[in-house]
């Protein structure tokens, strides 16, 4: 195959953009996406500092490293969930990644100082380890951001994560879920805004954009993850993608464009019942947040920070 | 050719020469779903595997949300 833009050997294929490129080019491809995204959906602007929440995978890396590239003042934070080695090993690509290029890296870890791990809390709670695991991320990128003054969360979730979570969300007809499903959601009382700039890149290319820039990223899987809905999504998906290239970015940008303001009253609906939580004071639409019932289940002992 | 798999981590031994495309297919594998690296290098579905090259077949779907 030979590169689109420039006709020199390439080494990835893009089939949804029937196109290949070289690593120059594939470099360029990327750069453009994120900048279309963050221009589309009016995510960020040129001065405003960025918390970019990482994991150690290669999508919110390549997201912190697209958006140093881009101009941006953007800050890592890592939380450590306490799953075992995986934790531990995807902590250590976070850290070095931010030594290698001096950047700002925060650490919150959540046993040291809420008292509980995804396992433990997950099991005590009687939810599901992903859904523990993305309650606690959301509320403690939310609060970093705040605690920090940043302008922003960005998150690396790509193409692939939103056609996988709009599946499961049309499947169930989650209406509140889809009003706020959006590549960005502003700031509001209590809420830093929330950025999604890789909206338009799918994870294959996110992958491919670590290996070809050199940048380490956590291969293995999420032991908790394994056998979850998001991923049989996923590869059903995968599978009409592959007879029917873009067919996940004509799902997922139909729902944006067409389908995605017809939730704004159940959006609304929902902003109007959001009060303070009555011991951390983030908004919840109960007496107290999801995350400080997550901990009093998990901990049995406290709530709010123990550090 | 030696083919390393992940998750879990385990390699295989494959008959070459073949293309990454064949190659995917003869182990079931959609190629949306993995990146192919050949002796370190990326590579397209219509690249020429060599019996004696060293591939990795990468997957690219993560399970969070």
């Amino acid at each position: 195959m030979k590169c689109r833009r420039c006709k020199s050997p390439a080494v990835i294929d893009v089939r949804r953009h029937n196109a290949a490129f070289c690593k120059d080019c594939f470099n360029h491809h990327c750069t453009e996406q994120v900048r279309r995204a963050i221009h589309d959906f009016k995510m960020l602007q040129p001065e405003e500092r960025v918390l970019v929440a990482v994991s150690g995978g290669k999508d919110s890396l390549a997201l912190w490293d697209l958006l140093l590239k881009a101009g941006y003042q953007a800050d890592g934070l890592y939380v450590g969930l306490g799953i075992g080695e995986y934790s531990n090993e995807s902590g250590r690509f976070a850290r070095d990644f931010a030594q290698s290029r001096d950047l700002k890296l925060i650490e919150v870890d959540l046993p040291q100082q809420y008292g509980f791990d995804i396992p433990t809390g997950s099991e005590a709670a009687r939810r599901a380890p992903c859904s523990a695991c993305g309650l606690s991320k959301r509320h403690l990128f939310n609060q970093a951001a705040i605690d920090g003054e940043y302008d922003a969360v960005a998150t690396g979730h790509n193409l692939d994560d939103e056609a996988a979570v709009l599946m499961g969300n049309v499947l169930r007809w989650e209406e509140g879920y889809l009003a706020r499903q959006y590549p960005v959601l502003p700031a509001s009382e209590g809420f830093a805004k929330k950025v999604k700039p890789l909206v338009k890149l799918g994870e294959r290319e996110m992958a491919a954009y670590c290996v070809l820039n050199g940048i380490d990223y956590i291969i293995e899987e999420c032991p908790m993850a394994a056998g979850n809905r998001h991923l049989g999504y996923k590869e059903i998906l995968n599978q009409l993608e592959e007879q029917s290239p873009g067919a996940k970015t004509a799902f997922l940008t139909g729902f944006f464009d067409r389908a995605h303001q017809r939730f704004a009253d159940v959006a609304v609906e929902e902003r109007q019942t959001l009060q303070p939580c009555a011991h951390c004071d983030a908004p919840t639409t109960n007496d107290v947040c999801a995350f400080c019932r997550l901990q009093v289940r998990a901990t049995g002992i406290t709530i709010g920070t123990t550090s | 050719m030696n083919v390393l798999l992940r998750n879990p981590r385990r390699e295989i031994q494959m008959p070459g020469p073949t293309s990454v495309s064949k190659l995917l297919k003869q182990l079931n594998i959609v190629p949306e779903s993995v990146l192919v690296i050949c002796n370190d290098e990326l590579v397209t579905r219509d690249a020429q595997l060599r019996d004696e090259d060293s591939i990795e077949i990468r997957p690219v779907v993560s399970g969070g949300a």
